[in-house]
């Protein structure tokens, strides 16, 4: 049973690891599918920690801290659409603003508040999420053999903006697929003046998109923040908005696969972590940094269409123009 | 809602709207500085005296200028070809890691250290260069020969590099018995000249600051850049690519050819970080030393408008900014020197993202608004 127990722990921090990476991933597929590249998810995810971290600690509720997180990273997705929509800038250009513009001032304004190198003071009690356990989590532990531990260590025990994360998932497939403001969604990405023709606003949709895009952000940088850990560091997210974008593309733009792929990469974090400094017969010290680098790899193998082939959404990244 | 693009005379566009943008941006950070109950006219005296107000002042406000100098160029060359390069601070860590890897081959070679010394720093500063073009070769390649976008590719690649170089520090180039990550020395004819030794001879006294050669090496490359774009036949065909690629391949210019090669001279010019840095300052290799150098590089490409004079003047507004705000901070500890990031950051969506919005103000305000 002790390989079952290894095997429940690991899992346990796959999916911890891979959860603000499946509410980047859901928030990059709304604004990429509705033609608008986001590079700035880690910069928004960021905010929202800082947001989450100080609104929690001022209050002394995490959820006063989730609203404060998502209003931050919302604030800075509208930024971008008033850029990338209203002005029709550069996205990319737009997208490195934010996460500079984010990685900038938590610093600036933690360090300010707190004066502590930009940290926020720990936080305690109902300041932080606890952990959920699930009905019959302990019951079936002891009752179920294997997939009882399973139950309780894997999909129990995780905070509530955890479960928040793994029902966008379905919400993001369902909203994106069958229903009619989906459509206009991903028609918004393909071709957005057959969109235009038929009297709906372009660029409403895109504003939607983006607003919905910084929620998800939100979510995720808030569970960074304030269930992860308690309380905001600086670069907190450390490249999670950029893998999150890996993991948009090796899933094709796609809700389902894109959970796959930020689990996958969440069970790499995991691997690497529990190897760290562990020698294994035959292959000596794994050298943690390429399993590291392996979701980045991967997605540039990917991308050169060496494995299958990714195909954005045809207006992506494109600016829309009435008048022509 | 939207705004039709504004015709605007050459200089209100080169020089009055990136004057405006700036303005703006510097006005946002005295917001934030207002924000956290500082004076922002005080901040900004103590940040001119300190980035300014001394010779060593200045000196550090040149080698800050230094990186930001061959950061923007590195962005601009390749924007000229149509390419956003944001993998500055990837190529720069490669390029760091080559001259490492060259220094300590050299190391190994006293007999030609003795003989021919001369050529130690030269050989650096090109392995340095090579390893910038070289891993920026790849997502040009990619992007020329397999179509994956060049903007995702560096971004993936900065991600590696950064791992990469974690573990060459600490498995194989690392200094053995060293808790730090770093590499052993460099050999003392592979550094570059401190600028104060430099000018010493000529009867120039300076007070000792990290100011070094590779500072007369930005200017060159300032100059360089200029005559590659707008003086050589390669010049023009990467800003035909840039303008039009299709028009391009029908006046016989490779688009594949152009992209592959631009961005191997753009990872050149991001390695002139690891020349100033690790040849030029720390005279060993660390962890970190690119520092956000890179991403800033986007903010100066953008302010100078690509144009290697608005670079360097970009550039050296990075740098007072930069020295400025490590004295500011010593002075006034709850401003870090984390502002200059949120005022590159504000900036660049001003210049970049924001240019239709700026451009429409300047209009406005010379009575051409009718124009859109």
């Amino acid at each position: 049973m002790d390989w079952l127990q290894t095997c429940a722990v690991v899992l346990d921090s796959m999916v911890r690891l891979s959860i603000p990476l499946i509410c980047a991933a859901m928030a990059g597929l709304w604004s990429e599918k509705a033609g608008v590249v986001d590079i700035g998810l880690e910069g928004k995810m960021l905010i929202a920690a800082f947001a989450a971290a100080v609104a929690a600690f001022a209050t002394g509720s995490a959820w006063l801290g989730l609203g404060a997180g998502i209003l931050a990273s919302v604030l800075l997705a509208l930024l971008h659409g008033f850029a990338a929509i209203t002005w029709r800038g550069n996205q990319i250009v737009s997208g490195v603003a934010i996460n500079m513009l984010a990685a900038g001032l938590t610093v600036v304004l933690g360090n300010a508040w707190y004066g502590q190198g930009g940290r926020t003071p720990p936080l305690e009690g109902a300041a932080r999420f606890g952990e959920l356990s699930l009905p019959f989590a302990s019951w079936a532990r002891e009752h179920v053999p294997a997939l009882g531990l399973l139950y309780d260590e894997v999909i129990s025990g995780h905070a509530a903006p955890a479960y928040l994360a793994f029902f966008a998932v379905p919400a993001t497939a369902l909203l994106l697929k069958r229903t009619r403001f989906g459509l206009r969604i991903r028609a918004v990405g393909e071709n957005p003046a057959a969109v235009d023709t038929a009297g709906i606003s372009v660029a409403g949709l895109r504003y939607a998109a983006v607003a919905i895009c910084g929620l998800l952000c939100g979510i995720g940088g808030t569970y960074l923040a304030v269930a992860q850990s308690a309380g905001f560091l600086p670069q907190m997210t450390a490249g999670r908005g950029f893998i999150a974008l890996a993991a948009v593309i090796f899933a094709n733009w796609r809700p389902w696969p894109a959970l796959g792929a930020c689990l996958l990469f969440g069970l790499l974090d995991a691997v690497a972590i529990r190897l760290q400094g562990v020698s294994l017969p035959g292959i000596g010290l794994v050298p943690v940094e390429a399993i590291q680098a392996l979701p980045y790899l991967m997605t540039i193998v990917l991308l050169a269409g060496f494995i299958g082939r990714a195909i954005p959404p045809k207006a992506s990244g494109i600016p829309y123009v009435k008048e022509r | 809602m939207s705004a039709a693009p504004v015709e605007l005379p050459r200089w209100a566009d080169n020089a009055v709207v990136p004057l405006v943008s700036v303005t703006a941006a510097l006005l946002v950070a005295g917001l934030v500085v207002i924000g956290i109950g500082e004076n922002p006219l005080e901040a900004t005296a103590l940040l001119l005296r300190g980035a300014l107000g001394s010779a060593e002042g200045i000196g550090f406000t040149l080698y800050y200028t230094t990186n930001f100098v061959f950061a923007g160029l590195a962005v601009a060359v390749a924007f000229h070809a149509g390419l956003f390069n944001i993998g500055g601070e990837g190529q720069a860590t490669v390029a760091g890691i080559c001259a490492a890897l060259a220094c300590a081959a050299l190391s190994a070679m006293p007999g030609f250290l003795s003989i021919a010394g001369f050529l130690a720093a030269p050989l650096a500063i090109l392995a340095a260069a090579a390893g910038g073009a070289a891993y920026a070769f790849i997502p040009g390649w990619l992007q020329a020969k397999r179509g994956s976008h060049v903007v995702i590719t560096t971004i993936m690649l900065n991600f590696v590099a950064a791992t990469l170089i974690v573990y060459l520090l600490r498995e194989v180039i690392g200094k053995v018995g060293s808790m730090q990550p770093e590499t052993p020395d460099f050999p003392a004819q592979a550094v570059l000249t401190p600028m104060h030794q430099l000018l010493a001879p000529l009867g120039i006294k300076l007070p000792s600051t990290p100011l070094n050669s590779a500072f007369l090496l930005a200017l060159m490359a300032l100059v360089a850049v200029w005559l590659l774009i707008w003086r050589t036949r390669l010049g023009y065909a990467i800003r035909t690519v840039g303008a039009n690629p299709r028009a391009a391949a029908y006046a016989g210019i490779s688009p594949a050819a152009v992209t592959m090669i631009a961005m191997a001279i753009s990872g050149a010019l991001a390695g002139g970080l690891a020349v100033n840095e690790a040849l030029g300052v720390q005279h060993r290799l660390v962890l970190d030393f690119t520092a956000g150098y890179g991403f800033v590089g986007i903010a100066v490409a953008l302010m100078g408008r690509g144009h290697p004079v608005g670079v360097g003047l970009a550039a050296l507004l990075f740098g007072v900014l930069y020295q400025g705000g490590a004295e500011l901070s010593f002075d006034k500890p709850t401003i870090t020197r984390d502002m200059v990031v949120v005022i590159g950051g504000v900036l660049i969506l001003f210049a970049g993202a924001l240019d239709g919005l700026f451009r429409r103000m300047v209009a406005l305000a010379l009575g051409r608004g009718g124009a859109g």
